[in-house]
């Protein structure tokens, strides 16, 4: 239990109704969009402005109390999950967008907005925010600037981290930063902008941000191509890379993905192929057109069954929408979905997705894949039941062997989603132990006290690397 | 001490939660969030426990026993509207609408009401509307109160002010009741007009026959004239989703089983609704009734059959042609004269989410002649009637309701449509309420494309 003088200092700064430490408040933050992970706060506290953060922050430092900062929670890496118990803090109200510079194209937000409201507001104004993680409609920018969200348009676009040009931050003290700014150029110091996305609220507790807009494409094409072999659909991918083109979006659905989406959105798409590609180019629009004749090539060589235009930007956007609702559609097989975002070189995507499959066969475990091939990042889900333990078991040590498979391709234990609690023990086969020890020396620098999301990407113990000797 | 007195206060209603939630709808549920963005409760407060998300979290809780079902808990059940926005939206497909009327009957069944709500609920739920002959009695009460001058009476004297300022409200917008419903006033069979396609019961629900009888007479209308024989079966009542909305299971079942039995025996190929609160209901009760074996078959059957008359009309019915310039009422808008009618329309949240139809009535207001159907903004909102909510949460029911009508103002027309009873009146009171009622005027679907029929 939190210590009564730490409570009454807060509600002192934040106000009663705004520091809730009933049972209903600490139940409904103890989880995020992470499976099987569960635990609870002592306090839940909405602030309101920077000011109230800073002196939340020096309150804390002093009683050394864990702060986890929490936009929407739909993470997928137990990022604001309160392992270590201690006070989350809801940045909801914190939620208006400051400014839209229309003369330096920068947008300027605080961190608790919308990210789709946000990225509707500047396609109201004409411009574009790229970033478009699947829980967009959810999700808010500090979240997202927090796990550097990737999103289905990242193969072209980038992903957050390629947007934020400056931040303000309440460090663990309480001090406040401000770092970078409306500037397309910016080499003073360290890049402490970018060392902060991405971050997982480990570093600092972001409480404005500056944002990098872009005039929109002109012109867009979405197109759906169908394989009766996974292979095929797989190594369409790396053909349509190879040949120099770089589509706004490349996403690949396998099967089982294929017929839940489509039991969820109804759209009508062919629940008989074993793959299916959702191919959209932007620009101008003869470079559109040459590019999405070429894919419809490509597709063809590499054996697709079928390749079809979307008709219209609103089934275009059906499309993606229901893509974006995969995951979870996953979750009508079974009620658990356990779901990784390894990433490899983009060369390697048909080796991946055969590697999943060996591995799903090898431990008996249903894995359905589908994600943003096109940027070398698949979501490898497992359907599961968290009350079959002994599934669980065969799920964790099948995905185990997924990170392995994905370093030795090249890649990396995570894109997108963030390392959390789910992939700490993963970290050091990634970064190996001279770079844990940097990472640890940073946060140390940022956080001596170790209050600021305590348990997240640093395991108490990394898990011991199996090379699976083949051949 | 004061913690396991509490615990074991709350002993017995864990227990019945226990037993009642089913389990794996609870686990189903895998937090993704994507419900958040579609619950009116959340939209208006932020906080997560007031999202549907929040609140399986807490049965969840409750269920594996890390939080008591204590005093806030209950509240936070009952803030739901129950609009079940969130079911379309989950991509897992779990079915939060079975899971909140749960959660309600296990603290029904352990609540301890206030004698006056003990009286009330208990009239409603067993007494009136469980019994057509009662319900028809309590019509012509309030036609008594409102035609013998007992309303002006009332109004003059100050009596309404005894009430909350909500009920008040909501007294002054209520239709007149009618003395007789559809079948006694028109008859219980209705050839078709012209070739016949099918024949179809309407289902006359109990407030729509007591305060919207002329709306059940134009449904017959507008059926007959798309092709449909049309019956009335005699034995009908209450479709049960107010019994079910609040905790009362056992009533629900037992309008349930004898709404099966009076339209097994009337040889149909559709039930037909107008009321959307009532209309979805009726296509559950085979998930109503799955604990009685001897039930499923015909449960299912009439599940099945179930169809809101704007859907019946657009996928099976004959076109029927709708103009603005026939059938004119007196007090018609004026701008329907100078051809620039505009119509917009509020979804019914229950035939929207459960019985999934948001197409054919907006295909049906397409095809009026001279008008201009207008889509507002949210219309896929809760309006914040709810059932009963408006009465049993006026503070949010009211927040929600004033958001909504900003954007009824914003749509500028001059009719705006419903589907169901509850949010026809809710619409009322929001026109009333703003003081827009020189510019437009709430009217059920039936009724507008009653009085735009062409023949």
């Amino acid at each position: 239990m939190l210590n009564a003088e730490v409570k009454r200092e807060l509600t002192e700064i934040l106000g009663s109704s705004y520091c809730k430490d009933d049972p209903q408040s600490l139940v409904t933050h103890s989880y995020d969009g992470t499976p099987m992970l569960q635990s609870l706060p002592e306090l839940v506290i909405y602030p309101e402005n920077t000011k109230q953060v800073s002196q939340v922050m020096k309150v804390l430092n002093h009683y050394k109390i864990p702060l986890i900062g929490r936009g929407s929670g739909t993470n997928l890496c137990g990022g604001t999950v309160p392992v270590e118990g201690g006070v989350v803090m809801v940045m909801h109200r914190m939620n208006q967008i400051l400014e839209v510079d229309i003369e330096n194209l920068t947008a300027t937000v605080q961190p608790g907005l919308n990210t789709k409201k946000f990225s509707q507001h500047v396609e109201a104004l004409g411009l574009f925010y790229p970033p478009d993680p699947s829980s967009m409609s959810i999700s808010t920018l500090g979240g997202n600037i927090a796990e550097c969200s990737g999103g289905l348009r990242g193969l072209k676009y980038g992903t957050t981290k390629d947007y934020v040009i400056g931040l303000e931050a309440v460090l663990a003290n309480g001090e406040v930063i401000r770092t970078g700014g409306k500037l397309m150029k910016d080499v003073a110091g360290y890049d402490v902008t970018k060392l902060l996305v991405g971050s997982e609220g480990t570093l600092a507790i972001i409480t404005e941000a500056t944002l990098k807009l872009i005039p929109p494409p002109q012109y867009k094409k979405t197109m759906l191509a169908m394989y009766s072999d996974l292979y095929d659909a797989a190594r369409t991918v790396s053909k349509i890379i190879e040949s120099r083109m770089i589509p706004a979006t490349l996403e690949f659905l396998d099967n089982a993905t294929l017929q839940v989406v489509d039991d969820y959105a109804q759209l009508g798409l062919p629940r008989e192929m074993e793959a299916i590609l959702i191919i959209e180019q932007d620009g101008d629009k003869g470079s559109v057109e040459r590019d999405i004749a070429r894919i419809t090539e490509i597709c063809h060589s590499e054996q697709a069954k079928q390749v079809s235009v979307a008709g219209s930007l609103e089934e275009a956007e059906k499309l993606l929408t229901a893509r974006r609702s995969a995951f979870t559609a996953l979750a009508r097989l079974k009620p658990t979905t356990i779901l990784e975002d390894a990433t490899v070189p983009r060369s390697k995507i048909a080796d991946m997705v055969l590697e999943i499959n060996r591995i799903a066969k090898k431990y008996n475990v249903q894995i359905c894949t589908f994600g943003h091939a096109g940027d070398g990042n698949l979501h490898p889900t497992a359907t599961t039941d968290v009350r079959d333990t002994d599934e669980i078991h065969r799920v964790e040590a099948a995905f185990a062997e997924i990170f392995e498979a994905t370093i030795r391709l090249g890649g990396t234990i995570t894109g997108e989603h963030g390392v959390g609690v789910v992939k700490a023990p993963f970290l050091e086969w990634k970064v190996g132990p001279a770079g844990i020890e940097i990472m640890k020396g940073i946060k140390h620098a940022f956080d001596p006290n170790n209050i600021l999301n305590p348990g997240k990407i640093f395991a108490k113990e990394s898990r011991k690397r199996v090379v699976i000797q083949r051949g | 001490m004061a913690k396991l007195k509490d615990e074991a206060k709350l002993k017995p209603l864990t227990n019945k939660l226990r037993m009642l939630l089913d389990e794996d709808q609870l686990t189903n549920c895998m937090r993704c969030g994507f419900c958040l963005p579609a619950c009116p409760t959340y939209a208006e407060t932020g906080i997560e426990a007031e999202s549907p998300r929040g609140r399986i979290a807490l049965m969840k809780a409750v269920n594996d026993g890390i939080m008591l079902p204590d005093a806030a808990f209950e509240e936070q059940m009952n803030h739901c509207l129950g609009c079940r926005a969130c079911e379309p939206a989950c991509p897992a497909d779990v079915k939060y609408g079975q899971l909140i009327e749960q959660a309600r009957d296990a603290i029904e069944d352990h609540k301890q009401h206030k004698p006056m709500v003990r009286l009330i609920r208990h009239t409603a739920f067993h007494s009136v509307f469980t019994n057509p002959k009662r319900m028809k009695l309590m019509g012509q009460g309030l036609r008594l109160y409102q035609r013998a001058g007992l309303r002006t009476v009332a109004r003059g004297s100050g009596l309404m002010k005894l009430f909350p300022k909500h009920m008040r409200e909501m007294e002054q917008i209520l239709p007149d009741a009618a003395a007789k419903g559809v079948a006694e006033q028109i008859g219980t069979r209705h050839p078709a007009k012209g070739e016949r396609i099918a024949t179809v019961a309407l289902f006359k629900g109990c407030i729509m026959d007591v305060m919207f009888t002329d709306t059940n007479i134009h449904t017959v209308d507008l059926l007959t004239a798309a092709g449909f024989d049309v019956v009335i079966p005699e034995k009908q009542n209450c479709c049960g989703a107010l019994h079910a909305h609040s905790g009362e299971g056992e009533g629900a079942r037992s309008l349930a089983r004898r709404n099966i039995e009076a339209f097994k025996q009337a040889g149909i190929d559709y039930i037909v609704s107008n009321a959307g609160g009532c209309g979805a209901i009726l296509t559950e009760y085979d998930h109503l009734l799955q604990g009685e074996p001897e039930w499923t078959a015909d449960a299912k059957w009439f599940a099945e059959r179930v169809l809101d008359v704007s859907d019946l009309l657009v996928r099976h019915g004959r076109e029927i042609c709708f103009s603005k310039n026939v059938n004119k009422q007196e007090g018609a808008m004026q701008e329907e004269a100078s051809g620039s009618i505009r119509i917009t329309y509020q979804d019914s949240c229950h035939l929207r989410n459960v019985m999934r139809s948001s197409g054919a009535p907006r295909k049906l207001m397409r095809q009026v002649d001279g008008v201009t159907f207008v889509e507002m903004k949210d219309a896929d909102r809760c309006c914040g009637s709810a059932g009963i909510y408006n009465i049993t949460q006026p503070e949010m029911a009211g927040q929600i309701l004033d958001e909504k009508m900003e954007h009824v103002k914003a749509a500028d027309a001059s009719y705006l449509l419903t589907s169901n009873p509850g949010c026809l009146l809710q619409m009322k009171l929001g026109i009333e309420q703003q003081g827009l009622g020189d510019k437009m005027k709430a009217v059920h679907i039936v009724d507008f494309l009653h009085e735009h029929m062409q023949n």
